[in-house]
C-alpha cells in the first residue's frame, strides 16, 4: 500500500525534477545561442574587429570599432537617465508613497513597459531629434534610458518591499531618520535584488535596435561627442545580418558575441563592485 | 555606494578618452574642416553606396558622407522634412510627395538593379520560365499549384510537382516590392485595380518575410515556395531564379547585360526629371523587372560647402563611380543617361 | 530670516531640540520630495508619450473612427486600415508566451531558489540573465534557422495528430506562424521571470521555511505551499514585466510570425502583431494617413496595455482582499 508519506516523497522528487528540467531548458537555450554565435562568428573576431571602422563589401580588414564605442556611450547615457529615475522612483513607491500617488506611478510604469521599442523610438524622434534638427547619440541614449525605467522601478520596489520590517524598525529605534534608515539599512539589504533589476534593464536595452533607428541613426565613421549620429552594435547586427553577403553575416554573429560579452563584463563588474552578499534565508 | 562614484567617473573618463583619441586619429592634419553629410534611404543599393562613400572618404579624408539604409520610404520622408542632406529611393517620388516637399527634390539615377523570382522546388533543378500572366496569377492567389497548366505550358520540359505554391512576399515596405508590383500592375489590369502599386501593399496571399534576406531565408527553407528578391541576394545566396518573359516575348534571365538593355531601351523617352519606370520595357534582350535607383537631391542647398561636396560627388559617381558597380552585381547607367544627368547637375543651386 | 540654528541658539535647550527635530523632518521631507519628483518624472514621460501618440494618430481617428478597431483590411495602397488582425495576433502570441513561459520560468526559479546549491544557483541565474541581453534580431535569426523548421517538421504534425480536433491545431503549417511567434516570445521573457522570481523567493525569510519543515512538510511542499505564496506579489510582478515585454516585442516576432494580416483560429497559421507591423512599415510609409494609422496602432497597443494592467491589478486586489478577509 502506498502510504501518504511515500506519495508526498515521490511528489517531492518528481516536482523538483520537473523544475530542474525547466531550468535546464532555460540554460540550454542560452548555451545554444552562445554556441551558435561562437561557431558562426568566432573566426570573424580578430584585433581589427575591435579597432577598425567598417569597410565596404568585398574588402577585408574592417571592424566594428565605432559600433562598440557607440554602444558603450549609448548605454552609459541610458544608465545615467534610467537608473536614477528608476531607482528613486522605486524607493518612492516602497518607502514614501501615499496610496493614490503610488498606484498611479506603478500603473504608468507598467504602461511604459508595454510600449513597443519602435514606438519609443518614434517618440524620442518627435521629442528630441526634431527639435534638435538632427540625429544624435543623445537622442538614442534618451530612448534607451526611458526603456530602462520600468524594469528598474519594478525591481527596486519589489526588493525594497521584501526587506523585513524588523530591519526598518530597528534602524528607526536606534534613532535614524526615515531617509537615513532607508539609505543605510534598507537599500543595502535589498541591493542584490536591485542590482539584478538594473543589470537586467541594462542588458535588455543593450540589445535593442528599433529605438535607435530614428534617434542614433547610425554612422559609418567615428562619432565624436554626444551630438552626432552614432553607430551601435545591435544596429550593425541588424544591418549585416539582413545583408546579402556571407561575410557580413559572420560579422553580425561576431558582433552579437561581442555585445553579449560586453553585457557579461558589465554584469560581472557590477556584482564584484557591490560584493553581493549571498542570501542566507534558505534552510 | 562609495565605490560606485569613482568607478563611474573612471568609466566616463575612459570612454571620453577613447572618443577623443579616435576623432583625432581619424582627422588628419588637413586644411579643411570635417564635412559631415547625412543621407538615408533605399537598402537595395546600400552595398554600392557604402563602397562609394568609403572610397570618396579615402580620396578626401575630410568628407564624411554617412548613409543609412532605412528604406526608400524613409529616405523620401527624411529628405522631404529636411532631416537629411539627401535621400535615396528605389521608387521615384510621386507627384503628391513632390508637392508636399518644402523644396523641389531632384532625382538622380545611380545604378540599375533587378528583382527576380526565386523558388525552391525539391527535385527540380532546371530553370523555370515565368510568363507575366503566371506571375500575376500566382501572386493574386489564382494559380495555386506548380502543376497549373499555365506553368506547364511555359515549361514543357520540367517535371513540376502537383504541390501548392507557397507565396512569399515582403512584410516590410520596400523599394524591391515597389518594383515588383509596378511590373505586375503593368502586365495585369486585375492586379492594378485590386492591389495597386506602393512600397507596402495588401497582398492577396502569402507569407511575409522581413527584408530581402528574410524572403530569401524563407524561400530556402520552405519547400515549393516562390518569392522575389533583388538579384544580388539571389546570387549571393546561390538560389534558383527563373526567367521572365519580356514585352517582346523572349524569356530573359536577369543579369547585368539584360538589365542595362532594359534601361537602354527607355533612353529615348527619358523624362527630364529622370522619374521613369523601366519595368516591362521594350527591347528583345531586356529583363522586364528592372529598375533605376535614385538619389534624391534638394534643388536648393543652403550650405555652400555641402553643396559643392554633393555636386562633386555626383560628378564622380557618374564617371569613376560607375566603374565600381559591376563588381557588386549592379548594372551601369547607360551613357546617354549619364550625359543627361551631368547636364542636370547644374540645376542644383 | 535667521537659520534655525541661530534662532535655537537664542532660544534655549528645549527649542534647540525642537529645531533639531524640525531639521530631521526636513531631511525626511526632502528625501520624500526628491523621490517624488523622480517618480513623477515617470508619469510625465508616459503622459507625454500618450499625448504624442494621441495627436499623431488624429488623422486616422478622423477618417475611420471606431471602425479602425473592427476593420480587418490593411491596405496601404487604397489607404484602408483596420486594426483587428493585429490586435488578435498580439493578444494570441502574448497569451501563448505566458502559457509556455510562466510555468517554465516559475518552475526554474523555484528550482534555483529552493533546491540548487547556492553557488550553482547563483551561477546559473547569472547565465540566464544574459539571455535578456541577446539582441532581438539574433533571437529572430536563430529562430528562423532553428525554431521554425523544428516546429514545421516535428511539433506541428505531432500536435495536429494529437489535438487536431481542436480548431487551434488545425491546418498546414509552414513553420512561420502564431505558434512560432508565441514560442520565441516565451523564450525571450524567461530571463525576466526567472531572475526576478528567484530573487524574490530567496528573500523569503528563513523562519518561514524552517517552520514549515519543522512541521514535517517535504521541501517541495514547503516551497509550493509556503515560500511561493509568500513571494506571490513579486512573482506576479515579474510576470507583468514579462507580459509587457511580450506585448511590445518587435524584431524577433516579425521574423517568425509570417506577417499575414489575417485572422486565423489555428495557431499554425501565420499572423501579424501590432509591434511587428509598425516596425515593418514605419520607415517606408510616406502617405500621412499611413503613418498616422501606424501610430494609431501604437496607441491601440498602449490602450490594450492599460486594460490588461487594470484587469490584472483588479485580480490582485481581489485575491489580496480574500486572503486578508479569510
Amino acid at each position: 500500500m502506498i502510504t501518504r508519506r511515500t506519495r508526498r516523497k515521490v511528489t517531492n522528487f518528481v516536482m523538483f525534477t520537473l523544475t530542474g528540467v525547466c531550468t535546464l531548458v532555460a540554460v540550454a537555450v542560452l548555451f545554444f545561442i552562445l554556441g551558435y554565435l561562437l561557431w558562426q562568428g568566432g573566426h570573424a573576431l580578430n584585433w581589427n574587429f575591435f579597432t577598425k571602422l567598417p569597410v565596404p563589401v568585398g574588402e577585408t580588414g574592417g571592424g566594428f570599432a565605432n559600433a562598440i564605442l557607440g554602444t558603450a556611450k549609448l548605454l552609459l547615457l541610458a544608465a545615467v537617465i534610467g537608473i536614477p529615475i528608476g531607482f528613486l522612483g522605486g524607493v518612492y513607491l516602497a518607502e514614501f508613497g501615499g496610496t493614490t500617488t503610488s498606484f498611479i506611478v506603478r500603473y504608468t510604469t507598467d504602461l511604459l513597459n508595454g510600449v513597443p521599442s519602435i514606438v519609443i523610438g518614434i517618440f524620442a524622434y518627435a521629442v528630441v531629434v526634431v527639435p534638435m534638427g538632427h540625429y544624435s547619440t543623445f537622442a538614442g541614449g534618451i530612448a534607451l534610458g526611458v526603456m530602462m525605467i520600468p524594469v528598474t522601478v519594478r525591481s527596486t520596489e519589489e526588493f525594497l518591499r521584501a526587506v523585513p520590517n524588523t530591519l526598518r524598525e530597528g534602524a528607526l529605534a536606534l534613532g535614524a531618520t526615515k531617509w537615513k534608515s532607508v539609505a543605510t539599512v534598507v537599500v543595502p539589504a535589498a541591493l542584490p535584488g536591485i542590482t539584478t533589476g538594473i543589470l537586467l534593464a541594462l542588458a535588455r536595452v543593450a540589445g535593442e535596435t528599433a529605438p535607435l533607428i530614428f534617434t542614433a541613426f547610425g554612422n559609418a565613421f567615428w562619432s565624436p561627442g554626444w551630438n552626432q549620429p552614432t553607430e551601435s552594435l545591435p544596429y550593425m547586427i541588424w544591418k549585416y545580418a539582413t545583408g546579402p553577403y556571407e561575410d557580413w553575416h559572420q560579422q553580425a554573429w561576431a558582433a552579437g558575441l561581442v555585445l553579449l560579452s560586453l553585457v557579461l563584463a558589465t554584469n560581472i563588474a557590477a556584482r564584484f563592485i557591490l560584493r553581493r552578499q549571498v542570501g542566507t534565508n534558505r534552510g | 555606494m562609495k565605490r560606485i562614484i569613482p568607478i563611474v567617473v573612471l568609466t566616463l573618463l575612459c570612454i571620453s578618452c577613447a572618443d577623443n583619441e579616435r576623432t583625432s586619429a581619424a582627422a588628419p592634419p588637413g586644411p579643411a574642416d570635417q564635412v559631415l553629410i547625412t543621407s538615408a534611404g533605399a537598402s537595395f543599393p546600400y552595398p554600392i553606396y557604402s563602397k562609394w562613400f568609403d572610397q570618396y572618404h579615402r580620396m578626401f579624408p575630410q568628407i564624411n558622407i554617412n548613409y543609412q539604409s532605412i528604406g526608400s520610404g524613409g529616405g523620401i520622408r527624411q529628405v522631404m522634412e529636411g532631416t537629411v542632406d539627401f535621400g535615396a529611393s528605389d521608387g521615384p517620388m510621386t507627384d503628391d510627395q513632390l508637392k508636399q516637399a518644402k523644396i523641389k527634390i531632384l532625382h538622380f539615377p545611380t545604378v540599375l538593379g533587378a528583382v527576380v523570382p526565386v523558388y525552391n522546388i525539391p527535385g527540380v533543378t532546371q530553370e523555370i520560365n515565368f510568363t507575366p500572366e503566371v506571375l500575376a496569377g500566382i501572386f493574386l492567389g489564382k494559380i495555386t499549384k506548380w502543376s497549373d497548366p499555365e506553368l506547364k505550358k511555359a515549361n514543357p520540359a520540367v517535371n513540376l510537382p502537383d504541390k501548392n505554391i507557397v507565396v512569399i512576399h515582403r512584410s516590410d515596405g520596400s523599394g524591391t516590392t515597389y518594383v515588383w508590383v509596378d511590373y505586375l500592375s503593368k502586365i495585369s489590369p486585375e492586379w492594378k485595380s485590386k492591389v495597386g502599386v506602393n512600397t507596402s501593399v495588401n497582398w492577396p496571399v502569402g507569407l511575409g518575410g522581413k527584408n530581402n534576406e528574410g524572403v530569401a531565408g524563407l524561400v530556402k527553407q520552405t519547400p515549393n515556395s516562390l518569392g522575389y528578391v533583388e538579384l544580388i541576394y539571389a546570387i549571393q545566396n546561390k538560389m534558383s531564379y527563373g526567367k521572365v518573359r519580356n514585352s517582346e516575348g523572349t524569356f530573359v534571365k536577369a543579369d547585368l547585360a539584360s538589365v542595362t538593355a532594359a534601361a537602354a531601351a527607355t533612353v529615348k523617352t527619358m523624362p527630364a526629371d529622370f522619374r521613369v519606370s523601366i519595368t516591362n520595357s521594350p527591347g528583345k534582350d531586356a529583363y522586364p523587372i528592372s529598375s533605376f535607383t535614385w538619389l534624391l537631391i534638394p534643388s536648393k542647398i543652403q550650405d555652400q560647402t555641402k553643396k559643392k561636396v554633393i555636386k562633386d560627388f555626383l560628378q564622380w559617381m557618374l564617371t569613376d563611380g560607375q566603374n565600381m558597380v559591376e563588381a557588386l552585381s549592379y548594372a551601369k547607367l547607360p551613357k546617354e543617361v549619364v550625359a543627361m544627368e551631368q547636364k542636370a547637375l547644374a540645376s542644383i543651386e | 530670516m535667521d537659520s534655525p540654528s541661530t534662532v535655537a541658539g537664542r532660544m534655549g535647550a528645549r527649542s534647540r531640540a525642537r529645531a533639531f527635530r524640525q531639521r530631521l523632518q526636513h531631511g525626511d521631507q526632502i528625501a520624500h520630495l526628491i523621490t517624488l519628483i523622480f517618480a513623477a518624472t515617470i508619469i510625465v514621460i508616459t503622459a507625454l508619450l500618450f499625448y504624442e501618440l494621441y495627436t499623431s494618430a488624429a488623422p486616422t481617428r478622423e477618417k475611420f473612427g471606431w471602425r479602425f478597431l473592427t476593420g480587418t483590411t490593411w491596405d496601404p495602397v487604397a489607404l484602408d486600415f483596420g486594426a483587428l488582425p493585429f490586435i488578435y495576433g498580439t493578444l494570441v502570441t502574448s497569451a501563448l508566451a505566458l502559457i509556455i513561459g510562466v510555468p517554465l520560468g516559475v518552475g526554474a526559479a523555484i528550482f534555483l531558489a529552493e533546491l540548487a546549491p547556492l553557488r550553482l544557483s547563483a551561477g546559473l541565474a547569472f547565465i540566464i540573465e544574459l539571455l535578456a541581453a541577446v539582441p532581438s534580431v539574433i533571437y529572430g535569426l536563430l529562430a528562423i534557422f532553428t525554431l521554425v523548421p523544428f516546429l514545421r517538421e516535428y511539433v506541428t504534425p505531432l500536435l495536429g495528430e494529437i489535438a487536431g480536433f481542436i480548431p487551434l491545431f488545425q491546418g498546414v503549417s509552414y513553420g512561420v506562424s502564431l505558434l512560432a511567434g508565441g514560442s520565441i516570445l516565451a523564450i525571450m521573457i524567461l530571463p525576466f521571470i526567472i531572475s526576478i522570481s528567484r530573487e524574490v523567493l530567496l528573500a523569503v525569510p528563513r523562519d518561514q521555511r524552517e517552520a514549515s519543515l519543522a512541521l514535517g512538510a517535504t521541501r517541495w511542499e514547503t516551497a509550493w505551499n509556503v515560500v511561493v505564496p509568500y513571494a506571490k506579489a513579486g512573482i506576479i510582478g515579474s510576470i507583468f514585466l514579462a507580459l509587457a515585454r511580450a506585448l511590445g516585442e518587435t524584431m524577433a516576432v516579425t521574423m517568425v510570425i509570417g506577417n499575414d494580416p489575417r485572422i486565423n483560429l489555428s495557431l499554425f497559421a501565420p499572423g501579424y502583431s501590432i509591434a511587428a507591423v509598425i516596425a515593418n512599415e514605419f520607415s517606408e510609409a510616406t502617405s500621412g494617413i499611413h503613418i498616422s494609422a501606424l501610430i494609431e496602432l501604437g496607441f491601440v497597443l498602449f490602450c490594450i496595455t492599460i486594460v490588461v494592467n487594470a484587469a490584472a491589478r483588479l485580480l490582485i486586489l481581489t485575491t489580496r482582499r480574500k486572503a486578508l478577509g479569510a
